[in-house]
């Protein structure tokens, strides 16, 4: 497959390994927060730790929407599907996570719950198109990437004048949290390997105020094998030279200003939320989107009321911790004993890109051979 | 509409109406139906006796038994259908003991208001695949349910086969040292099945690998008697069944991830979904592990029979008290290849 | 987050906002309403769906040719010392 295959290439990835090697100081550590699970998912399955130094570590961040999706809101689904009895519609990823007392959206399904699995929020539509007599609810989930597509089937929903479809709307936003990150949470990390596939949406700039303010490079980088190696290695040329600037490694489909269209749609369709929960973060402000109130009609949170209550994590789940970087998942008591992917308890074990899933699924003998 | 309706029409050459319940209440309906339809297709001595068991004599030594319920959506998909799929998955299953299949029972279970025509098409390609594999199906059952209570049609078959003396083939067999053989490109039937879901089209050449493994065994059994494990990675694919050998034999395996096969439209659908291609479900390969010195004579045996002309060997069974199947990347890493942890969804992240 | 991955546009649809992309040898119909002048032999970022940004051709061939670059000056630098 062209612009996937080049970008898997052994060959490439050796020369990589030996220029990384070469120009990491033995005398200091690098550690680099990828950003997103995109990223966590490419180094776990390709095994790219293997090919790097001792002294460069990546620590996992929070950008998998799944995993940092606080519980009351997957209560709140649940709610929804089956007191409201509507047909609800949602990605593939959205449907085993776990809510308040292990339940999930998958276990509603098997109750009665009519649950649907979507590719794209079109086929919510088209499922709305095809039965005009049940309401039809899309959980929205997603950072910049997705939230595009759910902006232009709200611009359709509206234009045909669908009665019986609307959007449970849990939009968040990269840059504050990745700001929320380094104050707040205050992460000890040295460089950061900025989101790819969200960039291609939201451009460049918005990290440039966060290099400026807290004086950490970010590499925006692909998702494919190499392209987190060459990121590692332009951050660990930043960090020997003292710089601490946004580059972007992910060239091919990244600008500046990123796609105009797709964010004059989305600023059409949604406004800002003041704050928003994310799991493991806290509440975090300006860090989320709702409908704007010209799309009110589609909103399902005015729809059926929904009231969100904060529902804690199950105890000793670590996936707060995890999820900022502080803890690695094997730090946590519950890995691989109550919690696995058979039968996650935190969030992190859930999707494919999830620290612990990932830790767990491709990485796990690192530990228990040594 | 009652069952003198539902009958075979010269004229269309295809049969009209529906499963009704009468149709399993045990009466003169079930016969019609049987005469009509099931018998029509799948005739052979010992069905037409119309007992409600066979009687066969048996040869001495290691008989294997195996049952297998079919159940799957869409029940017609690109090369093949759940008739052909439940004559193929029960004779891989007996012969997944190094065995040679004998014969096959088949039960169905109707849903009321099925479409006596799609029964038909799915009880000829039973037929079909039976004759062309030479193993009958000599006796059989229909139930049928109120409509909303079943999905059109499962079918459940068992099939018995005679074990060749001198062999003995287990999943508790593997010992470290030995090869892994697969006879060819894996996903292909997960691939062609996902890509008719109504809420994933997407349009592919792919056709289903489902096909009867029992010649390419009798093949393999014949040149390496001394095979020690054979299996066909079905659901969950090649990586929960090599998880299962390695918790069964206590051992470890280290895959080679450039040697297993993978078709260009099974990568390009797996990039699409999300989806990892080593658990997606085959229907028409195997798995074999056999000593290293017999390796390459097993190799070239299955590379000589049609059904296995990418055969590879894709790894090695390692000392390993953890039972960890590993993989070495293409891209030069390492990785774990898990059980697979519920069904494999699409994923966007 | 946010799985995507690059497919060839092979015909437009510009009334319905809709393109069929190859992806290999798969072909699937997706949106383009939120991408620009799309033509047939473009590559786009396909996810869930929806085609979210052009794959430019040329920037990928400098990032390989970068890749390329950085191994050979650590083969260079490495032959130099053995050398020394």
């Amino acid at each position: 497959m062209k612009f996937v295959d080049e970008f898997r290439d052994e060959a490439l990835a050796k020369g990589l390994a030996a220029a990384i090697a070469r120009e990491a100081n033995p005398a200091r550590r690098y550690s680099i927060m990828e950003f997103c699970g995109g990223h966590t998912h490419a180094i776990f399955r390709y095994g790219v730790q293997d090919l790097m130094p001792e002294n460069v570590g990546f620590v996992h961040g929070p950008g998998c929407p799944v995993c940092v999706l606080p519980i009351g809101r997957i209560d709140n689904a649940l709610e929804l599907a089956e007191e409201h009895g509507v047909i609800l519609c949602s990605y593939g990823d959205m449907l085993r996570v776990p809510a308040s007392k292990r339940r999930s959206l998958l276990k509603a399904k098997a109750e009665g719950a009519d649950v649907r699995m979507v590719y794209s929020v079109d086929d919510a539509l088209r499922i709305a198109r095809d039965n005009p007599g049940r309401e039809v609810l899309f959980f929205a989930i997603g950072f910049e990437t997705t939230t595009p597509p759910t902006a232009v089937a709200l611009r359709i929903a509206r234009a045909e004048g669908l009665k019986n479809f609307s959007v449970f709307c849990n939009h968040v936003l990269t840059p504050a949290a990745l700001n929320h990150l380094l104050t707040a949470a205050a992460v000890d990390v040295d460089a950061f390997i900025g989101p790819s596939h969200v960039s291609s949406v939201i451009g460049s700039r918005p990290y440039e105020y966060f290099t400026e303010t807290f004086r950490r490079p970010v590499v925006i980088a692909g998702f494919e094998p190499l392209d987190v190696m060459q990121a590692a290695l332009m951050a660990i040329r930043q960090l020997n030279a003292g710089h601490a600037e946004v580059e972007n490694q992910y060239i091919r489909v990244v600008t500046r200003e990123g796609n105009l269209k797709a964010r004059a749609i989305v600023d059409e369709v949604f406004e800002r939320r003041e704050s928003f929960e994310w799991r493991g973060l806290g509440a975090v402000p300006d860090s989320a989107l709702t409908i704007r109130e010209a799309y009110a009609a589609f909103d399902a949170e005015k729809r059926f009321s929904i009231v969100t209550r904060s529902a804690p994590d199950a105890k000793s789940c670590e996936c707060a911790e995890i999820l900022r970087g502080a803890k690695k998942p094997v730090d946590c008591k519950l890995f691989g004993k109550g919690c696995t992917p058979d039968s996650p308890v935190g969030s992190c074990m859930v999707s494919s890109e999830g620290a612990c899933a990932a830790y767990w699924t491709y990485g796990r003998f690192r530990r228990e051979a040594a | 509409m009652s069952v003198i309706e539902a009958r075979f029409s010269a004229r269309e050459g295809k049969l009209t109406g529906a499963v009704e319940m009468i149709h399993g209440a045990g009466g003169r309906a079930t016969a019609e139906l049987i005469r009509t339809l099931f018998r029509r297709h799948l005739d052979n001595p010992l069905l037409a006796q119309g007992n409600d068991q066979a009687a066969f004599p048996v040869a001495a030594g290691r008989m294997v038994m195996t049952t297998d319920a079919h159940v799957i959506a869409p029940l017609f998909f690109p090369g093949g259908d759940i008739g052909s799929l439940a004559v193929h998955g029960t004779i891989n299953d007996v012969a997944m003991a190094g065995a040679r299949p004998l014969y096959l029972s088949a039960a169905f279970v109707l849903e009321e208001g099925f479409p006596l025509a799609d029964l038909d098409r799915i009880v000829a390609s039973m037929a079909q695949a039976s004759g062309a594999a030479g193993v009958p199906i000599v006796t059989g059952d229909t139930k049928v349910v109120e409509k909303g209570k079943g999905d059109g049609v499962f079918i459940t078959t068992t099939g018995i086969g005679i074990v060749p003396d001198g062999v003995e083939i287990s999943g508790d067999r593997a010992l470290p040292g030995d090869m892994v053989l697969l006879s060819g490109s894996i996903g292909d039937h997960g691939i062609a099945v996902l890509s008719k879901r109504e809420n994933l089209t997407f349009e592919t050449e792919i056709l289903s690998d489902s096909a009867a493994l029992h010649t390419l065994v009798a093949d393999m059994v014949g040149a390496v008697p001394g095979i020690r494990v054979l299996r066909d990675p079905t659901r969950g694919g090649l990586g929960a069944t090599l998880n299962e050998i390695a918790q069964q034999s206590g051992v470890g395996i280290h895959l080679d991830e450039a040697a297993i096969p993978i078709k260009p439209d099974v990568s390009a659908a797996c990039e699409l979904l999300g989806l990892d291609p080593l658990y997606i479900a085959n229907e028409g390969k195997l798995i074999a592990i056999a000593p290293p010195e017999k390796a390459q004579l097993l190799l070239a045996v299955m590379r000589a029979h049609p059904l296995a002309r990418d055969a590879a060997i894709i790894g090695e069974v390692k000392h390993d008290p953890h039972a960890f199947v590993q993989m070495r990347t293409r891209f030069g890493g390492n990785r774990m290849v898990d059980w697979l942890a519920g069904d494999p969804l699409p994923r966007i992240c | 987050m946010c799985l995507a991955i690059p497919a060839e546009i092979v015909s437009v649809n510009d009334a319905a906002e809709t393109a069929v992309v190859a992806l290999g040898p798969v072909r699937k119909e997706i949106s383009i309403a939120l991408i620009e002048n799309a033509k047939p032999g473009e590559f786009v970022l396909v996810h869930v769906g929806y085609a979210l940004h052009k794959v430019s051709p040329d920037e990928a061939a400098r990032t390989i040719a970068m890749m390329r670059e950085a191994g050979l000056d650590a083969e260079i630098a490495e032959f130099g010392e053995a050398a020394r």
